[in-house]
């Protein structure tokens, strides 16, 4: 019974945002708040042997200045600071001792009666280092690799499946083969939105009660992290996130400013905000810069047989960052002869961070520019070697998928792109000075689900109130939960009031990994439906009721009613049999559950196919991506307009990743000196052109009931490959470093 | 941001009074780029002149044929202005292929001439930087300089040895290029009264004072910059390469304008952007164009001319290359041999 499931329906919460009725984390405003300007520190290694701050707090309008110094005593373990996104590791924790950890650590908060007056301060204090010898570069230290240390993160990020078969032999044995060494530059996330916590201070009765609104992924990854570092109980903590001004990533961990503002507000006993700066969006976790080998070989018909991919990445010296890079050829390629291997670099820099795709679109970056490479070795066109080599199989696993249409986003992918039209011989379309070329790249990521609770609510006034502490990044997760629940309980979306953001909530895991659709959806899909079952409990105590010997199996919700389904007309209204609940309303909390038992024989991911047209000027190496088309084969699509808005995004990422992206390390003085958005560059409007979506048919029973797989990575994964392929086939030149600047073209 | 005393200034006089009266002062106009200065400490003015209500908002005819630009009209209103895009379309376009419309609205023409290099270690008072705190070195040269001069970094000794450059900071402005290749005037007042800047002088090398930038006394405010009657406007091209589509400075850009008899060149100007701490012009390499033909062969041979003694730093070694086929394609696009887009 899909009434609003499956249409193009408009943000529920779009009048809020463009009226700027929608507040985030920096705009709640409360009496009494004072303001914390952040400090950070200047070299990338060290020791800070002096700070005086005795000018600072000589200004007027200033309360307080922490430093290491002064800082209260908090808590002890390493275990305490790990938040729910914490990889193996001892947590960064701020102000924690004299020692430099990093190029722009904090090492100093300002609080004051005004934000100016705090900046101005905090430019007063003086700070002297003694600098030890950092290394920031990972090129230059590749030689230090080593594997990644395991922990509960492996769960979610399993290291590669050991080596199978005899990689070595069978590609040197092998007719046709390729290898190719790729890299790219480590990039930060950069939402609009700049990262802050306002911290509203009212007293308790042992311990003061907070209400903090802060920017994350998860409000409860920021309560739990607020409790056990503070040793405040979760009875006195509140945090609120309604609205965030975009993620990626970047909120799935507590930021610096959570634990000033709060730390701040304590000591102070007062209300505390703290906002960064642009400049210090860069002084936390990014993408990670990674190196990868890959070598494929196939017999002279195309058929591959042997596989080799290893990368190694960055990572803090504190924690092991670690993403999944090198196991997606064996998800998406059949050879029996497969090496993937994985290792960190640990550098005095901070602690990477999951950002959009993360590890897929990196790993399938250099792994399907790759199979462009051996598509021209062979000769073959790009898309006909990956028909020849496709699969129903995740050969990591050995587990067939529980729904894989790539073979139809192959096929409406290139038809409407014009794919059939295409000359294999690149430099083969000109005009003028452009050399124009075409590409196409494969993309997976995976489709999870993870557990979670949500709230769901028949109201005496017969509206329909459901919560979860989930998260709403922009990608549509108010406006789809609406949708869910409208349609669990037959009424319509305006009766619908889906909360979200809200640690008061029913618990919801930090909204990332393209699973809160599934998760969260789920949460609502069940809440709804023991909210349904009570009703019908209700039903059946109505005089003379016709329900009376009715199962659940036997009724069904629909127009504000529940009815028989057998029979529509033998119904009675939502309305009715609230009335009955004796004045209260009727309330569920209910949680969604991943089946393990019917998805563990199965793997379960998403596909796409990226097809671009380049347009390189030969003399100027300018590019520019005069059209995209992407297939997403991404089970059941919810909500099409909000999901293709994911995939443009994605597209526009893939393109800007591909094209522009990259924070600039300077090895000197090891820091990222390209820290703002005039010199960090994503593509702009002027960039982007003729972009399309297309989401073809994908039935899928087995990830979850509602059919649900995600769509927030699988729009950025196959781009970059498809970009440079494009170029390689506009210029002949096989470029595999990204970005691919003009410089890298002349 | 440091605290910093306000004043209005109601006339060119007393905006010059007070810029005399303390060291420390500063003029404003739009602000978008001096704000950004004083947020990261970069400037710390004292006071801000503000000069936003003076009489310098027309562009008015002046008495040789050419156009008189006040120093504050946007850089939209002039990219716009009917009577420039008609005589001047080397200027609107260059206009154009900088900032962003919103930036282009705020920024005046007097404030385009005074903006400072985007030079990362300039803005990252982090790391030593000699234009931002003479003395303390240079972090581009042996640092990450993809974006940064190739041109007239150089230094030599009154023997003429070579010393160790100073600065290599480019000069961000597409707006200035266009005004060295049309030979604008800048239009002075001080404390002594009026004088004119010839546009080639206005700017600077960094020499052994990378912290000057440009040629104005500290009491001196720009009133107006003036355009000789020549514009070009038959044969002109400003072309920009840069890392995006828009929003990003000059990599290298080109302003060219060429006269033709025929075939013929009969006068020929072209400045470069993005390569050296101002706008640069070689008259020399100019001079090579005139009574040659529209070929391949004659803008090559001013190309290699405009970039005899370019120097790489590493990372924009690039750029000698890409500015010489940017000239080729400049004079090629301004000469109606190939197309614009």
């Amino acid at each position: 019974m899909s009434q609003v499931i499956g249409k193009p329906i408009n943000r529920v919460d779009g009048r809020d945002k463009v009226t700027g009725k929608a507040k985030y984390a920096a705009e709640f405003q409360v009496p009494g708040l004072a303001y914390g300007y952040v400090v950070s520190g200047t070299i990338a290694k060290g020791k800070i042997t002096r700070i005086d701050t005795s000018e600072a707090l000589s200004l007027d309008g200033v309360l307080q200045v922490f430093t290491h110094e002064n800082r209260p005593r908090l808590a002890w373990f390493d275990i305490s600071y790990k938040d729910q996104d914490a990889p193996p590791g001892s947590p960064f924790r701020p102000l924690q001792d004299a020692t430099i950890k990093y190029s722009g650590q904090p090492i100093a908060l300002v609080v004051a009666e005004t934000f100016e007056v705090a900046r101005y301060a905090a430019s007063l204090i003086r700070v002297e280092y003694k600098e030890e010898p950092h290394e920031t570069s990972l090129e230059a230290n590749l030689h230090r690799a080593r594997p990644q240390k395991h922990g509960v993160a492996d769960l979610l990020k399993p290291p590669p499946p050991k080596p199978k078969g005899d990689f070595n032999t069978v590609y040197e044995e092998s007719p046709v083969k390729m290898y190719g060494r790729y890299s790219h530059a480590a990039e930060h996330h950069n939402p609009m939105e700049l990262f802050a916590s306002t911290v509203v201070y009212e007293k308790g009765g042992k311990k003061p009660k907070l209400t903090i609104y802060d920017k994350t992924q998860g409000v409860t990854n920021s309560i739990l992290y607020v409790s056990q570092v503070f040793d405040i109980p979760f009875k006195n903590i509140r945090v609120l996130s309604p609205y965030m001004g975009g993620g990626f990533g970047s909120g799935l961990r507590p930021q610096y400013q959570l634990f000033m503002a709060v730390m701040a507000s304590l000591e102070l006993k007062r209300s505390v905000r703290v906002t960064l700066t642009r400049q210090q969006m860069f002084t936390f976790g990014h993408r990670p810069a990674t190196v990868q080998n890959v070598a494929i070989s196939a017999s002279a018909d195309g058929a591959m047989n042997a596989l080799y991919h290893d990368a190694r990445g960055e990572t803090s010296r504190f924690e092991d960052y670690t993403e999944i890079v090198t196991n997606w050829g064996g998800m998406l390629y059949p050879p029996e002869n497969v090496t993937q291997d994985y290792k960190l670099v640990p550098l005095d820099v901070y602690t990477p961070l999951d950002m959009r795709a993360p590890g897929g679109v990196t790993g399938i970056s250099a792994l399907e520019i790759a199979v462009d490479e051996l598509a021209y070795e062979l000769g073959m066109d790009p898309l006909e070697l990956r028909l020849k080599n496709y699969t129903d199989l995740d050969h990591n696993s050995q587990k067939p998928f529980s729904s894989k249409e790539l073979r139809a986003c192959f096929q409406q992918g290139a038809e409407r792109f014009g794919w059939s039209k295409r000359q294999f011989e690149p430099r083969s379309m000109r005009k003028g000075h452009n050399l124009i070329g075409w590409g196409m790249a494969t993309g997976i990521w995976e489709a999870n689900q993870m557990p979670a609770r949500a709230e769901a609510a028949l109201l005496v006034n017969g509206k329909l109130w459901v919560s979860s502490a989930t998260a709403d990044i922009g990608t549509g997760t108010y406006t789809i939960m609406t949708q869910i629940a409208a349609d669990a309980l037959g009424v319509p979306m305006e009766d619908v009031l889906f909360k979200l953001g809200d640690s008061d909530f029913p618990v919801a895991p930090i909204s990332g990994g393209s699973w809160t659709a599934a998760t969260v959806g789920m949460a609502v899909h069940s809440a709804c439906e023991a909210v349904g079952k009570s009703l019908l409990e209700l039903a059946k105590k109505l005089a003379g009721s016709p329900f009376k010997g009715a199962k659940w199996e036997d009724i069904e919700f629909a127009d504000r009613q529940l009815r028989l389904k057998r029979e529509p007309t033998t119904a009675v209204s939502l309305q009715t049999l609230v009335d009955l609940n004796g004045g209260k309303a009727v309330r569920e909390t209910s949680t969604g559950l991943p089946n393990a038992l019917k998805q563990k024989d199965y793997a379960r991911a998403t596909h796409s196919a990226a097809f671009v047209e380049v347009m390189v000027d030969e003399d100027l190496g300018t590019v520019k991506v005069t059209r995209a088309v992407s297939a997403i084969a991404a089970g059941r699509i919810l909500n099409p307009k909000t999901a293709r808005s994911q995939i443009l995004g994605g597209m526009v990422w893939g393109i800007s990743k591909a094209l522009h992206e990259e924070s600039i390390l300077d090895h000197n003085v090891g820091r990222f000196m390209n820290h703002n958005l005039a010199e960090y560059h994503v593509s702009v409007n002027a960039d982007i052109h003729d972009l399309d979506v297309i989401f073809v048919e994908e039935n899928d029973t087995i990830v979850n009931p509602l059919g649900i797989k995600g769509v927030g990575e699988i729009g950025i994964v196959a781009m970059p490959a498809a970009v440079a392929n494009a170029i390689f086939h506009a210029t002949g030149k096989r470029v595999r470093d990204l970005p691919i600047t003009l410089d890298r073209l002349i | 941001m440091n605290s910093f005393t306000y004043t209005r200034a109601d006339s060119v006089e007393h905006a010059v009074d007070e810029r005399v009266a303390e060291t420390g002062a500063r003029f404003i106009a739009g602000g978008t780029n001096l704000l950004d200065l004083m947020k990261e400490t970069v400037e710390k003015p004292s006071r801000l002149i503000d000069i936003t209500r003076l009489p310098m908002t027309s562009i008015t005819e002046t008495i040789e044929g050419g156009l008189r630009l006040g120093a504050l009209v946007t850089n939209a209103d002039t990219a716009y202005n009917k009577r420039v895009q008609e005589r001047y379309p080397l200027l609107s376009q260059a206009i154009l292929a900088g900032a962003s419309p919103q930036l282009r609205n705020m920024a005046t023409n007097g404030g385009n001439l005074m903006q400072r290099t985007r030079c990362y270690y300039f803005y990252d008072a982090a790391t030593p930087c000699n234009k931002r705190q003479p003395g303390s070195g240079c972090s581009a040269i042996e640092g990450f300089n993809r974006i940064h001069a190739i041109l007239g970094t150089h230094l030599f000794d009154q023997e003429g040895r070579a010393l160790e450059p100073q600065c290599i900071a480019t000069h961000p402005s597409d707006m200035c290029v266009a005004l060295a290749a049309l030979e604008a005037v800048v239009q002075v007042t001080g404390k002594y009264g009026e004088r004119t800047i010839p546009f080639a002088e206005f700017h600077r090398l960094p020499g052994n004072t990378p912290h000057i930038d440009n040629a104005l006394e500290p009491d001196e405010l720009i009133t107006a910059i003036d355009l000789p009657p020549n514009g070009f406007a038959d044969n002109h091209m400003y072309l920009k390469l840069r890392d995006r589509a828009s929003y990003a400075f000059a990599l290298v850009s080109v302003a060219a304008g060429l006269e033709l008899d025929g075939d013929t060149i009969t006068n020929a100007r072209i400045a470069l952007g993005g390569v050296a701490h101002k706008p640069w012009r070689k008259p020399e390499a100019e001079a090579l164009l005139v009574g040659k033909p529209t070929t391949q062969e004659s803008f090559q041979a001013a190309a290699d001319a405009l970039l005899a003694g370019a120097q790489g730093y590493g990372a924009n070694t690039f750029k000698i290359e890409l500015a010489k086929r940017a000239i080729v394609r400049a004079l090629g696009q301004a000469a109606k041999l190939e197309p614009t887009e």
